[in-house]
């Protein structure tokens, strides 16, 4: 018998539809992989017993001849930034350890109501903010992919959803949720060779999930091909009145619309996208995919989206002032720790507070935020970013007339050593610079395996898209992964 | 522009953080880094440019108006909304004196 791990979604939900395994037989191999696996720190919390009673309820289900969920019997890991009830969400900071959640995320209920269960909470970067996961304050995760060379350096898994791309690509589950607000889906799933789509902002509602940059942040499923990502997002997507900035648009069908012929179809190359000292390797892979979507019927059209140079540094403005605001609730009072030096008032006490439960990277960004928006330099700075911004989206806009999506690479390299740029975080921030302009933009987008590189390593490519059509850029990608053959998946060591 | 250690400090003040000088000190040439590298958005002309307040064109919404029109965000809930608190008594958070 297939080892049950090897699954994706689909296989595992038609399987226990047909009869082929029980949902219980799924959820009690991936509770062995999540337990066997804790040498890479993807999880912080292992819920075997919620993936179990979710598989009981799809054999039951089953068992009456009734109808199944599109997600019964599958068991997902779900991103620590999303508040689980009963279960400790801490957005992998220590301000919030011990927090148990009294409600369930609008994201995560949909899952469950889907009829999926949960294996656990995965590990990421402290409230999102980083690209390798060495920003938690649970340690990193490490990516279970690992180069050629003989070596055993551990990599970054990426990030900030990196417990969710390590577990994926670790067979540890099926399908994870991520969150991306400049690249934190996309990246991390192209450094460990499965994929991954943000949607277009507003798909998903953000009730629930602990705010990072309201603006931008966006849920979205990571998984090991396309049709399992189509699977996982019609399940998470959908209009909710708890979140002022949700659409209230119908879900497609996604996954019945799936099609990997790009025939009367445009797809513009932004040329403003090589970028210097790209490696050979990115742009090889670049050239590869232009080569996969002609043969798929497309036509390649070259595109210009003048602004994206600035995309990176408005990014760095706009997140962190949201970041600043958001994370102001964290106060020591209403939930969290509380650090309450000797004598001291409350001032003295939410300072002490904060310095304590916040890490060094959400320092970072808290006080470039608080000083872009403090008197005096709010206009020059947050002002100014918020109208390039809107420079950008109208970059794509223009985009549109000529072509449908965009390609581009995920990331301008492969996944990097543990350590290797944590010292410089403009180094560390270098690396979204493909992902954060359609961040901006509001657009959806998605990372596919494209190929690995010289170490070995995989690397992805990225589809863009106008609002709203995630058909379209699913599509694509589906068209990419029916003609790279990316069939790599790291060797267990751990 | 640029900070120096008094700036990072009273910034750091305005966010409620505590630092010490040391930390203090070894911020400034960290943030000068960024800051400096965010500086190249004064080169966009962006005269007749409004500034982005939504990323996708979306309209506002009224919800009728009922008390706990819905039950996750309506009331009545205070022991959950005390759960997690760190100091919690007779149904109120707990702060250090704040009036002598």
């Amino acid at each position: 018998m297939t080892d049950l791990t090897d699954l994706g979604i689909r296989e595992i939900r038609d399987g226990v539809r047909d009869g082929t395994f029980s949902a219980r037989e799924v959820a009690e191999s991936f509770n062995a992989a999540v337990s066997n696996a804790r040498q890479l720190n993807a999880f912080l919390v292992e819920t075997p017993d919620h993936a179990l009673a979710a598989a009981d309820a799809a054999d039951a289900v089953r068992a009456a001849g009734e109808t199944l969920k599109p997600l019964a019997g599958v068991p997902i890991g779900m991103k620590d930034l999303f508040c689980t009830k009963g279960v400790t969400s801490t957005a992998a900071s220590h301000i919030l350890e011990g927090f148990t959640p009294q409600y369930e995320s609008a994201v995560s209920q949909r899952l469950w109501d889907a009829g999926a269960g949960m294996l656990g909470k995965l590990n990421m970067d402290q409230f999102a903010m980083g690209s390798s996961n060495e920003t938690s304050a649970f340690g990193n995760v490490i990516s279970p992919w690992r180069r050629n060379d003989g070596g055993n350096a551990p990599l970054a898994p990426g990030g900030s959803s990196g417990g969710s791309s390590a577990a994926v690509s670790a067979r540890l589950c099926p399908g994870a949720t991520g969150t991306d607000t400049g690249g934190s889906i996309r990246q991390p799933a192209a450094f460990t060779g499965i994929s991954g789509i943000k949607p277009t902002y507003g798909r998903c509602s953000r009730w629930g999930t602990i705010a990072f940059a309201s603006s931008l942040d966006q849920a979205g499923p990571m998984a090991r091909d396309v049709r399992d990502c189509a699977i996982m997002l019609e399940a998470m997507s959908g209009f909710d009145p708890k979140d002022a900035t949700s659409l209230d648009v119908p879900v497609p069908q996604w996954e019945q619309g799936l099609n990997a012929s790009l025939a009367g179809k445009r797809v513009g190359i932004p040329r403003e996208y090589r970028v210097d000292n790209m490696p050979e390797e990115i742009e090889a892979l670049w050239q590869r995919g232009i080569e996969w979507v002609k043969d798929a019927g497309a036509e390649v059209v070259e595109v210009s989206l003048p602004h994206t140079k600035y995309a990176l540094p408005a990014y760095y403005i706009i997140a962190p002032a949201e970041a600043s605001s958001n994370l102001a609730r964290y106060d020591g009072v209403r939930y969290g720790q509380r650090d309450l030096p000797e004598g001291a008032n409350l001032q003295a006490m939410y300072a002490a507070t904060r310095a304590a439960g916040f890490g060094e990277e959400v320092k970072r960004r808290i006080l470039i935020g608080t000083y872009v928006l403090s008197a005096g330099f709010y206009d020059a700075y947050f002002t100014q970013a918020s109208k390039v911004r809107t420079l950008i989206a109208r970059d794509f806009e223009n985009a549109w007339e000529s072509c449908d999506v965009l390609l581009t690479p995920t990331a301008p390299s492969a996944a990097f050593g543990l350590g290797e740029k944590s010292d410089d975080p403009l180094a560390m921030y270098l690396n979204d610079v493909f992902t954060v302009p359609s961040s901006l933009a509001g657009l959806p987008a998605m990372s596919v395996p494209g190929g690995l590189d010289k170490h070995g390593l995989p690397l992805g490519l990225q589809f863009i898209g106008k609002a709203l059509d995630e058909q379209g850029v699913l599509n694509a990608a589906l068209a990419i992964e029916e003609r790279a053959g990316f069939t790599a998946r790291p060797q267990a060591w751990w | 522009m640029s900070v120096d250690t008094a700036t990072v400090k009273k910034v750091a003040s305005l966010a409620r953080i505590a630092i010490d000088d040391a930390h203090a000190e070894r911020l400034v040439p960290e943030l000068n880094n960024i800051l400096g590298w965010i500086e190249q958005l004064g080169e966009v002309d962006t005269s007749g440019v409004a500034p982005m307040t939504a990323v996708i064109p979306n309209t506002l919404r009224l919800r009728d108006d009922v008390v706990n029109a819905d039950p996750l965000t309506g009331g009545g809930i205070r022991d959950a909304v005390l759960a997690n608190a760190p100091q919690a008594e007779h149904g109120f958070f707990t702060v250090p004196k704040v009036i002598e």
